[in-house]
């Protein structure tokens, strides 16, 4: 029987690979999918949640389907811009992008 | 019906932002600096249609969005941000060449995402207004394309922004699956009962997320690189508007959906208020970089902030209000003063500001006015905000904390003399001659000016607004 927790355990351990991916990675598109890993993590949360414990309203469902509009405008930009620094320097690793200090 | 006139406020800005879209398009390439006027007019058109609405106090679409004299509070703090950050943007903007329409059309597009943040009455429409807001500045920052320092600092606020964001919304879904309800009156509610740790690590998950979005020290190595690279006026939009914005949901979800666990989030904001304090105002004093130095300040000026938060008072929110309002004419004065300053010599380097008092006594005169208002200068109206918020802490006995939050200040008036002394000691270049200012970004410093040291005599008027409208959000 799948409860819950089973849920929820997938969910954080898929907020932690992408939140390691986001962190060791190297090439820029490689972090943005960690990011994207960790906000579909979110998603697996709210839909569980929903299934659960609310499961007459839909607000967990609203609330994934703002998530996955927003994470598309989110990354759509972030690639926009990673376009944009290639063309200029030939590269999209994070760590030639050291012009400004840190 | 009655809906949408209470979200005129906020229709009228979508449209705004829409038609400049549209006009931008439009418009023959050599006709477009009527575009930036046309932003400042429309802005102020909306800032009168705000005045109606001072008293409206209004929950809407089943609690998912609030309209009371808080929110309103905000909106009206943006859009003076935004004006004065249109004023600032003309001539840079034209210089770049291209695509103004768009700028100024993101610009209102910002304000827009800020004024649904501090309208947000549930998670949904939080993360989406601070989505709207945090997407336009992605964009924005990375506006001179050309220019590999903004591009480069476009990709890091993307990269970070987004994993904040992601970190921010993880918090959110465990509030929600904690207390299966994302309304925020109904959070608080819900956790009546005893308090699960699942609740715990949902709010120090969306303290961690919120740190990022108003640069809380560890959160802040975004800021400083960001300010650096971002186009100026952009620069001083992200400094503060975006840090206000962020603030309102901020104080609005801890303060009315987690009362229950206050014992807790208050020692973490507490932390990080003095962490904040500290560091932010320590790595000012060495840097070159005007931009960089004034990063940091607001830093530091985040920490202050979040005194207010600490109090957990009608008090403690009140001198948010009013910090945050002087915050915005003080810090923008000072970067409209760089903008210009950038336009005419193309550098934003400390030493290249020597002898600006002779070159124009009246950028040197604001910058110096806006710094000491920022170091809380007596009788500038930074120090009223600031004995307001250093009150609210000591009210709650947190003595160390505005000992902390006191010495800072005389170390932050260091730094800022620093620039001071360059600008009116120093020589200025053989080859300098006066510069020459515009009669817009002259008006936006008188403005910025007059308000600092009014404000600073005279505070009762917006100290009985703020306070008033924090009693109505605080009532005990």
């Amino acid at each position: 029987m799948i409860t819950l927790n089973h849920y929820l355990i997938l969910g954080a351990v898929l907020f932690c690979i992408g939140l390691y991916g986001a962190l060791a990675k190297r090439s820029a598109v490689a972090v943005l999918m960690g990011i994207e890993l960790m906000l579909n993590a979110v998603n697996i949360n709210l839909l569980a949640f929903n299934r659960f414990l609310t499961p007459d309203k839909m607000v967990g469902h609203v609330f994934a389907i703002f998530v996955i509009v927003v994470a598309a405008a989110e990354v759509a930009v972030g690639l926009a811009l990673v376009i944009n620094i290639y063309r200029d320097r030939s590269t999209t690793m994070v760590d030639d992008f050291d012009w400004l200090k840190w | 019906m009655e809906l949408v006139m209470s979200l005129s406020i906020e229709i009228l800005t979508a449209i705004l932002a829409t038609g400049l879209l549209i006009i931008g398009l439009v418009t023959p390439k050599d006709q477009r600096r009527g575009i930036g006027y046309l932003t400042t007019a429309g802005l102020l058109g909306i800032l009168g249609a705000t005045l109606f609405m001072n008293n409206v106090d209004k929950t809407l679409l089943d609690g998912m969005y609030i309209i009371d004299p808080y929110s309103t509070f905000f909106k009206q703090l943006f859009l003076l941000a935004a004006i004065l950050v249109s004023v600032g943007s003309y001539d840079y903007i034209r210089r770049l060449g291209y695509n103004q329409g768009e700028y100024f059309s993101l610009l209102v597009y910002a304000t827009l995402g800020m004024m649904i943040l501090a309208s947000a009455g549930d998670l949904i429409t939080l993360y989406l207004g601070l989505e709207l807001m945090t997407i336009t500045f992605f964009i924005l920052t990375a506006y001179r394309k050309k220019d590999a320092k903004s591009s480069e600092a476009g990709i890091k606020y993307v990269i970070l922004g987004a994993m904040s964001s992601a970190v921010l919304l993880y918090g959110l879904s465990l509030i929600y699956g904690a207390t299966g309800t994302t309304v925020i009156k109904d959070i608080a509610a819900a956790l009546q009962q005893d308090i699960q740790p699942i609740m715990l690590l949902g709010t120090i998950f969306v303290l961690v997320g919120f740190g990022f979005k108003i640069s809380a020290v560890p959160f802040h190595m975004w800021s400083p690189d960001i300010y650096e690279g971002a186009p100026t006026p952009v620069t001083g939009f992200l400094a503060v508007a975006s840090k206000a914005a962020g603030f309102a949901a901020m104080i609005r979800l801890f303060i009315i959906a987690l009362p229950a666990l206050q014992s807790y989030w208050v020692v973490i904001v507490m932390v990080l208020a003095a962490f904040t304090v500290l560091f932010g105002n320590f790595v000012a004093i060495p840097q070159t970089n005007i931009k960089r130095l004034l990063a940091y300040s607001s830093i530091a000026q985040a920490g202050y902030l979040l005194f207010g938060l600490v109090a957990y008072s009608a008090l403690g929110v009140a001198a948010i209000l009013f910090h945050s309002i002087l915050y915005v004419f003080a810090n923008l004065g000072a970067f409209i003063v760089v903008i210009a300053f950038g336009n005419h010599t193309g550098s934003d380097e400390i030493k290249d500001y020597s002898g600006l008092a002779r070159r124009s006594p009246l950028m040197a005169a604001v910058m110096l006015l806006s710094l000491l208002s920022l170091a809380g200068i007596p009788p500038l109206a930074g120090f009223v905000s600031k004995f307001y918020l250093f009150t609210s802490i000591i009210d709650k006995g947190y003595f160390w904390l505005a000992f902390v939050g006191i010495g800072m200040s005389m170390v932050s008036v260091y730094y800022y003399l620093v620039v001071v002394k360059v600008m009116y000691m120093g020589e200025p270049p053989e080859d300098s001659e006066p510069i020459k200012l515009p009669v817009s970004i002259q008006a936006a410093l008188y403005v910025t000016m007059f308000i600092t040291v009014f404000f600073g005599i005279y505070p009762s008027p917006l100290t009985n607004v703020a306070l008033s409208v924090a009693k109505a959000f605080f009532p005990f």
